[in-house]
């Protein structure tokens, strides 16, 4: 009864978009404030309907109800209760229920600011999102119902995807979805300020927040994605350039774009049209993400769904939006105002770089994802572009982006002066050079890139934190008073610099992977494998039942250096109900490097296929991504204005620069 | 019932997100505009930055200076019109909008359901099917854990395999099922019946497709007992595969003409056969005299009749309303399901065949 009823909550959610699209949008036309004010309440009311129908489909999993065919197909009675929760999005369609939920969710919180926003942008933006909302209840209600019944019931269910049991998978794809629909909300803003054919001045100030929250989340999402991948996949990557990845990493490329020109416009009132794109750009590239995850047009890990009806539906849902929207931009960006000049050789030049750097990066994705689909579709030749494609074309683009980084950090407002820039930046710079020598000198004969990439890092690290030092202290400063000034600094500035660090420890951490050792052996117990400075013995192995498996670990002593570290478990598992068999990788920390392990097959002889490798460094790339995120939120807490004071012009006195 | 309400209530309640906002009262208020607000925030806030020392005295002023220049040309462009709230337009506006609520939400979203949905289980208690079905689920879990610890030490014993592989056919573990009847046939004395239901986890372990070892298991149930109506009848499945209608129509006719009547498998023939588009000869009559739609009507309204006036099993209610259903007359079919349940009102058991057979035809409006 109680699914039933959440699934008529979702059809009455889809009622009330209806409403909260046609309403609202008519009431700006009229500027009529009581039709205007349907918007928030209604926009409550969806995300209630859809947090019900959420919380039923919930139910049915904690109470195994095997009815429901959602049910049936992704879980187990036998089940640990937390998978059976995570359950509830391990599957296409409760994934797009919580797609919708966050949609709805963040309409909610739009509704409820009501004092920040304007009535007429909020109400626009509101019937935006409830158009996205109505498209995706559609599909989901249409051919992804997750309350389609079986009678009579099943009497158990075929359990859950044994890769996604896992407490990855719990948090996972949440953050992920945050992202993604955080996005949405800067794509309703950006459709309403084109609706309405204005942008406020407020209307960055207003779509940062969300933009940097969603971008925050979406990194947070990456990272944990990229982890679980490095753990239970058993191959030791972290990344692999599969098209899911892409299609996350192009909406993050974007997102990072739009961060920035956020705040150009915020600051300083340029760049209004193009952030105004790169918000339609980005929520695109989204929803791009969406098709080609769950339509099944790629086939992998991710690809719960290969169903052509619901590749054509999100196709046309993707077709709508991106068309829809690409469309008014053309016809009414025209008419808004543009906004201030600035010198090529200032903070806005240098975002604008980044912009372009990270636009261009962000195609070479696109470009590498989709042209092996299109060639395919179009000659039937199945080509695969992997690493090496976007080794060639990706870290050109970023590695100069990432080296001017520090440059634009430091540039004034408006006009900036470059040499007076590069000289504030001399000691970090040298310091990074010295440290990429020795380090070179060190591992003399080893891979060149390691080094140089380190070196790029710390020298965004330190030119994070030279950003900070130079605004709090100067030469004659007492440190007291230069850390009363640091800590007096607004928290936007605290942000950036730590986000901008945390890219660099990200970089530290990916150069570091080249300096990684393999080794693969076939061990009987007692036996030892070295891999560089590493060594393990295979202790034993021991054959475990538990509820919905049964798996053989092998415990492994590792060494290093002949001095005994401790001990690594690693799995080969075999999900009964499913029949597949999963690796669970074991891993023992070493300061922030790792021993990685994980077993194969079992040979004729006795002996068991063991992959062991050290990987230095490794954590720093999730913890990078971490800090990046944190630098997001701490930036994210500053509800104050951001204030772009302009470099004043040096041939004329200040007052009188008619800079407009 | 309950539920019922539950739904109207809900439905009440997504109408009055609509119409509570649509019956307030506004003050005809000019809305501040936005923009100028928001640089007298700024120039604001410059003034608290220049007071913390985040910014240069040079640089607040000259940040300031911006924000005033952009503060008067708002000022100067502000033409926004004033809240249109009353008159007889915004009445207008408001009754429209609400009848937009009040028709779009209850019926968007009864259509919906009506259509994805499944009403017809709304009726049932909360729990009704789910409580013994999960106390029978867990049980039936820990006898399928015990057999399968027997089984494992005594992998030869080809009786429990025997009697686990259809529990595994029912918990939908197919291909468990399959290897089960493998070690049941392996190590038990040869028999047809095993040889075919062994055929028949085949078959759905290949989703309805008959393969050759399928095929093959289902001639051996033949080759031992020659009357096997479960392997005949897949094999006569196999032959439509194989492009072999008139092959498939022999066996099943020869199958129809030498089986009981009552047999349970005679009406899942018949619909074969009537899908293969050949004449369906009378069970164990053989050389009945084909049978037009004049006379199987006939037959329904004497069938009809003889229940009407002397009452009759569950089964034979659920053949008329089969037959009506058959017949393309829905609303008797309907009509038959509602006589049947007034008729067994006090035979739960037959209750629940009709109710079977009436979600198997989709007569949606005869629940109860």
């Amino acid at each position: 009864m109680l699914v039933e009823a959440g699934h008529f909550a979702l059809a009455l959610a889809l009622g009330l978009s209806l409403i909260q699209f046609l309403v609202p949008l008519w009431g700006a036309r009229a500027n009529d404030p009581v039709l205007m004010a349907v918007a928030p309440t209604t926009a409550v009311a969806v995300f209630a309907c859809i947090a019900f129908s959420f919380l039923a489909l919930t139910f049915a999993y904690l109470n195994s109800d095997f009815s429901v065919l959602n049910v049936v197909q992704n879980s187990h009675s036998a089940k640990p209760l937390i998978y059976k929760i995570s359950g509830v999005w391990g599957n296409h369609e409760g994934s797009m229920l919580l797609w919708v939920l966050i949609l709805a969710l963040f309409g909610a919180v739009v509704a409820i600011s009501r004092n920040s926003i304007p009535m007429r942008l909020q109400a626009n933006t509101l019937a935006v999102q409830a158009a996205v909302t109505i498209a995706f209840l559609l599909f989901i209600l249409t051919t992804s119902n997750p309350f389609t019944r079986v009678v009579p019931a099943a009497l158990e269910g075929q359990d859950l995807n044994p890769l996604l049991q896992d407490p990855g998978l719990a948090i996972h794809p949440p953050l992920l979805y945050i992202g993604y629909v955080g996005f949405s909300i800067s794509f309703a803003f950006a459709c309403a300020a084109l609706i309405d054919g204005r942008i406020d001045a407020v209307w960055a100030r207003i779509v940062r927040p969300w933009t940097l929250g969603a971008w925050a989340f979406l990194t947070l999402g990456i990272a944990m994605g990229s982890y679980w991948a490095y753990y239970e996949l058993g191959w030791g990557g972290w990344w692999f350039w599969d098209p899911v990845e892409n299609a996350s990493l192009m909406p993050w490329l974007a997102g990072t774009a739009l961060v920035h020109s956020t705040v150009v416009m915020e600051k300083r009132d340029a760049l209004k049209v193009w952030t105004i794109l790169l918000a339609i750009l980005t929520f695109s590239l989204s929803l791009l993400g969406t098709f080609l995850v769950r339509s099944g047009v790629l086939t992998s890990v991710h690809s719960f769904a290969v169903d052509p009806e619901r590749g054509t539906f999100i196709l046309g849902i993707l077709i709508l939006f991106v068309g829809g929207s690409l469309a008014l931009f053309a016809w009414r960006a025209p008419m808004l105002k543009q906004g201030g000049l600035f010198a090529p050789v200032s903070r806005e030049g240098a975002l604008v770089v980044n912009n372009l750097f990270l636009a261009t990066a962000c195609a070479t994705v696109f470009i590498g994802t989709l042209y092996p689909l299109a060639l395919e579709v179009l000659t039937g030749e199945k080509i695969s572009v992997g690493a090496p494609f976007f080794n060639f074309t990706f870290l050109p683009l970023i590695v100069p982006l990432l080296l001017l980084l520090p440059l634009g950090q430091t540039l004034a407002w408006k006009r900036g002066n470059f040499l007076g820039t590069a000289q504030r930046l001399y000691a970090v710079f040298g310091i990074s050079l010295l440290a990429t020598m020795v380090m070179f000198a060190f591992t003399y004969g080893g891979p060149v890139a390691a080094p140089l990439g380190i070196g790029l890092g710390l020298y965004l690290v330190l030119g994070s934190l030279n950003e900070i030092v130079s605004r709090a202290w100067s030469k004659g400063t007492p440190l007291a008073v230069a850390w009363r000034k640091a800590r007096g600094l607004p928290r936007s500035a605290w942000g950036t610099a730590i986000a901008h660090a945390g890219v660099g420890l990200t970089v530290i951490g990916i150069a570091a992977t080249a300096w990684g050792i393999e080794a693969i052996g076939s061990l009987k117990v007692g036996e030892r494998l070295k891999g560089g400075d590493y060594e393990v013995r295979l202790e034993r192995v021991i054959p475990r039942v538990e509820a919905n498996y049964r798996e053989e670990a092998a415990v492994l002593t590792v060494f290093g250096n002949g001095r005994e570290l401790g001990t690594l478990e690693t799995m080969k598992r075999l999900y009964v109900t499913r029949g597949m068999p999963t690796t669970e990788a074991g891993i023992l920390t070493i300061g922030l490097g790792q021993v990685y392990a994980s077993i194969g097959d079992a040979q004729p002889d006795g002996s068991i296929g063991v992959r062991l490798y050290h990987k230095p460094l490794v954590l720093l790339i999730w913890i990078g991504s971490l800090v990046m995120a944190i630098g997001g939120g701490i930036s994210l807490t500053d509800r104050r204005l951001r204030i772009g004071a302009p470099a004043p012009a040096k041939t004329m006195p200040p007052n009188a620069v008619p800079a407009e | 019932m309950v539920i019922w309400i539950i739904l109207l209530a809900m439905t009440a309640a997504a109408v009055m997100a609509v119409l509570w906002p649509l019956s307030r009262h506004y003050a005809v208020a000019r809305q501040a505009d936005p923009d100028t607000q928001f640089y007298r925030e700024q120039i604001a806030e410059i003034e608290r930055d220049l007071a913390r020392g985040v910014l240069l005295a040079n640089e607040a002023e000259a940040a300031k200076a911006e924000a005033g220049r952009r503060l008067l040309r708002a000022t100067g462009l502000q033409a926004e019109e004033a809240f249109a709230a009353v008159g007889e337009p915004a009445l207008r506006r408001r009754r429209a909008a609400s009848t937009l609520a009040l028709s779009i939400i209850p019926l968007l979203a009864l259509a919906t359901y009506e259509i994805y949905g499944s009403p017809q289980l709304l009726s049932e208690p909360p729990g009704a099917r789910m409580q013994p079905q999960q106390a029978g689920g867990s049980n039936l879990l820990g006898a399928v854990v015990e057999i399968e610890a027997h089984l494992a030490k005594n992998p030869q014993d080809g009786r429990g395999w025997e009697v686990i592989a259809p529990v595994y056919l029912r918990m939908g573990r197919i291909e468990d099922a399959v290897k089960a009847y493998e070690s049941a046939i392996r190590y038990q004395a040869p028999d047809a019946v095993r040889f075919a239901n062994y055929g028949e986890a085949l078959v759905l372990a290949k989703d309805g497709l008959i393969s050759a070892e399928a095929q093959t298991a289902f001639e051996q149930a033949v080759k031992l007992d020659p009357s096997a109506p479960k392997a005949q009848f897949y094999l006569a499945r196999a032959a439509v595969q194989d492009g072999q209608t008139d092959k498939a129509k022999t066996i099943l006719q020869d199958l129809l003409a030498s089986s009981p009547a009552d047999a349970p498998w005679v009406d899942a023939v018949r619909q074969e056969l009537a899908a293969l588009g050949a004449p369906q000869p009378e069970a164990a009559t053989a050389g009945a005299p084909q049978i037009g739609p004049e006379a199987i009507a006939g037959m329904v309204a004497g069938l009809a009749s003889r229940l009407e006036a002397q009452g009759g099993s569950a089964e034979e209610w659920a053949r008329l309303m089969r037959s009506y259903a058959v017949l393309g007359q829905r609303d008797k079919a309907s009509d038959a399901a509602k006589r049947a349940r007034e008729a067994l009102a006090q035979d739960a058991q037959g209750l629940k065949t009709i109710d079977t057979m009436a979600q198997e035809l989709k007569l949606t409006d005869a629940q109860p």
